[in-house]
């Protein structure tokens, strides 16, 4: 399954990649930050800088007139490693689902780039962008609207192969897909059958053996579990982590189910309105959330236990998130934040590690934005 | 800020009327599609109660019947090709099913009344929120339209809607989810029913906006002393809000019990494999335990037990004889009050 061809990406490219991450690293120790994380989990295969999508909003019929813009994604920066899970939260309309569609590049982003080992994706067309999209394939999220009804379950999964025909032979595509569907759990003698005869799960099994065909590297999921039923998302979770294993590959895991996301993801990053809040591995951000949105996010989650009801404490947000057509000035969170100061609506705050927190070794000693980070522990406040 | 305590202790504001004691009793409800491709048994015999300040959750997957029992509460059941070959519905002494149109509609909205899960497809979209809001006011109690849009001024401040005078005459697309979702709690309110239906009420919402609204749910439900049926499949909410939960598989119910015993013991192996199938914001597993295979289909349920083919406590007599709903009692045969489970092999699960 290994594949040669696509380790050959120009080498002129990587110095490139360390000049923007010493420009991203605001203070010493945000630098720090940066060059000790890869030290345990080796290169990033994608990195994403500075974000942006704007959604332009125009006037007028024959001429038309850019009035405004919807700010999706407005400046974010990830990594993520070979292997790993980053799962990504937040609420709808906080742009996870643009960030999914500019990665796969079926969006263009306004700026920013996307490494995807040392090269900037957003910059590339032709047939260079066919050659990394092979590598980066997507799990949709409804099972019932991203499988053509028309197709057979083996064009349907053999279709990446027309596209790519240099991973599998023409006559060879046939026992792919029914390797494929093994895989995923599914009986290869279902090759010739429609997605109408499939129930939810075993549709989500047949996208994500779509995601698999080309042998990618890394798999973004958007929302992939969450139109199934609660008995049958176990068991698609459970596939995916065995595909994981597996093929190693690297999943971005986009879920509003916060306790999906924790059980699957190596590390997690919060959005809110266009803009990372908080990030860092699962129990620095389920156990010690230091910015005041996660916490909000933490504690509003039903606990599946009515012993915690009683002493729970809860953060319950007043009003909705704010359009990202007009964002607040300063924190995007301060609206709707208890802790809300005037500096909070002058100044943007940055995604780095807290001050009180620098050099110190505690879990809460990760990147958050915002002003007056203070850990708070809502899971275990029982 | 807990929602919790809603006993059904609490002096009712509204003078007048009995608003104590039980409300609805369902007696063996059958519900059955007749299909083309056959009969879709859909409701198999399903017995459920709600007192007056009590919250009745029915969890069940997608298919399990949760909200055509439900409908057919309501009456808003499409018949043909629905149809209710037995079983009563008996509202405060009253058998429902054996009422005429004209009697069930003076209780449709005005005693029972729902809340459904989709806001934008449950209004109208061409009407302001204040007109459909005031339909009731000049249905039920044929008030004049100006005196009905004042009541749903009111009404929508009640449910907290920032701005209500202003936002009467607004559409429906004009607001978030959250809103929308307050405008049809608001709708549902409007003549203080005795008890409501919500139909997965939050699904919808994301979890910071879905708390504000159980939240809403729970204090209203407290200040009229109302009756509430949660249909839900959110096992988290259930565990927030319920005093007790009726578990459905396939039609039937397959487990009762007060909310606290269910998720300590659970008496149904589909219970237990539910709860052990969700992944824990406090505690990270391994790989998660998953029920294997599908739900069933409601044209070809196995016989004997319908989760026999997924239960993996199965034997011959699960696939051959239906198991009844039977009290399920201590170890020493003490009761326990309001529990019930439909397994053969109840004992070998509550007590390991």
């Amino acid at each position: 399954m290994a594949e040669v061809s696509k380790n050959d990406e120009p080498t002129d490219v990587t110095p490139n990649v360390t000049e923007v991450e010493a420009v991203d690293a605001e203070t010493p120790e945000d630098a720090v930050a940066v060059i000790e994380a890869p030290a345990e989990r080796g290169e990033p295969i994608l990195q994403v800088r500075n974000l942006v999508k704007h959604f332009p909003l125009t006037q007028g019929v024959i001429v038309k007139r850019q009035v405004g813009a919807v700010k999706a994604v407005d400046g974010i920066s990830f990594d993520l490693y070979q292997g790993e899970t980053l799962g990504i939260v937040g609420e709808s309309g906080c742009g996870k689902s643009t960030v999914a569609k500019l990665l796969m590049t079926l969006e263009q982003a306004t700026a920013g780039e996307v490494f995807y080992k040392g090269q900037d994706i957003t910059k590339l067309s032709g047939r260079a962008l066919k050659a990394v999209r092979r590598n980066i394939q997507m799990v949709f999220q409804d099972p019932y609207t991203s499988l053509n009804p028309r197709m057979t379950v083996g064009d349907i999964i053999g279709e990446p192969f027309e596209i790519h025909p240099e991973v599998a032979p023409k006559g060879d595509r046939r026992r792919k897909v029914q390797e494929l569907l093994d895989v995923v759990g599914l009986n290869p003698e279902y090759i010739n059958r429609y997605p109408h005869q499939f129930s939810g799960g075993q549709r989500q099994r047949i996208g994500i053996a779509r995601g698999l065909a080309l042998n990618p590297e890394i798999i973004i999921c958007d929302e992939p579990v969450s139109a199934l039923d609660v008995s049958v998302q176990a068991q698609v979770i459970n596939l995916m982590e065995k595909l994981q294993d597996e093929f190693n590959l690297s999943y971005l895991f986009i879920a509003h189910d916060l306790s999906i996301v924790r059980h699957i993801s190596d590390r997690v990053g919060v959005m809110y309105l266009g803009k990372m809040a908080e990030i860092g591995s699962d129990e620095q951000i389920y156990d010690h959330p230091t910015h005041p949105y996660t916490q909000a996010l933490l504690s509003a989650v039903p606990v599946p236990d009515p012993e915690a009801r009683e002493g729970r404490e809860r953060i319950i947000l007043t009003g909705d998130v704010p359009s990202p057509a007009n964002p607040p000035s300063g924190c995007r969170f301060r609206t709707r934040c208890w802790k809300a100061q005037d500096r909070c609506a002058e100044e943007i705050p940055l995604l780095a590690i807290p001050e009180r927190f620098v050099g110190k070794d505690t879990p809460a000693a990760h990147e958050s934005a915002c002003h007056f980070a203070e850990e708070k522990d809502v899971v275990h406040a029982a | 800020m807990t929602i919790t305590e809603k006993t059904a202790d609490v002096p009712a504001p509204r003078s007048g009327e009995d608003k104590s004691g039980r409300l609805l009793d369902v007696k063996d409800l059958h519900v059955e599609f007749h299909t083309r491709d056959g009969v879709v048994k859909a409701v198999n015999g399903v017995n459920y109660s709600v007192d007056a300040g009590e919250t009745l959750a029915v969890l069940g997957e997608s298919g399990s019947g949760k909200s055509v029992t439900a409908q057919a509460i309501m009456g808003i059941l499409d018949m043909p090709p629905g149809k209710i070959p037995q079983g009563e519905i008996v509202f405060r002494g009253q058998d429902m099913l054996k009422m005429s149109g004209e009697e069930r509609r003076k209780i449709r909205g005005r005693k029972i009344a729902m809340i459904f899960q989709d806001a934008l497809s449950s209004l109208n979209p061409v009407l302001s929120v204040g007109y459909q809001l005031g339909e009731m006011f000049r249905v039920h109690e044929g008030m004049s339209r100006k005196e009905a849009k004042a009541k749903a001024v009111e009404l929508m401040d009640r449910v907290k809607i920032p701005a209500a005078k202003q936002r009467v005459s607004d559409y429906p697309h004009q607001f978030s989810g959250g809103m929308r979702q307050r405008i049809m709690i608001a709708m549902a309110l409007a003549l203080e029913p005795d008890l409501i239906i919500a139909d997965e009420p939050t699904t919808a919402l994301d979890v910071t906006v879905q708390a504000q609204v159980m939240d809403l749910l729970a204090e209203l439900q407290r200040e009229y002393n109302m009756g509430l049926i949660l249909i839900t499949h959110d096992l988290g909410v259930v565990a927030d809000v319920a005093d007790k939960i009726a578990v459905m598989y396939a039609g039937r119910i397959v487990e009762t019990a007060p909310v606290h015993e269910l998720y300590k013991r659970p008496a149904h192996p589909y219970t237990r494999g539910l709860l052990d199938s969700i992944p824990r914001l406090d505690q990270k597993g391994q790989e998660l335990y998953a029920i294997k295979g599908l739900p069933p289909n409601l044209l070809k349920i196995p016989s004997g037990c319908a989760f026999n083919p997924r239960c993996p406590k199965a034997t011959d007599i699960c696939r051959t004889d239906v198991p009844p709903l039977v009290p399920v009692t201590e170890r020493d045969g003490a009761e326990l009050v309001g529990r019930g489970s439909a397994c053969h092999f109840w004992k070998e699960t509550i007590h390991g």
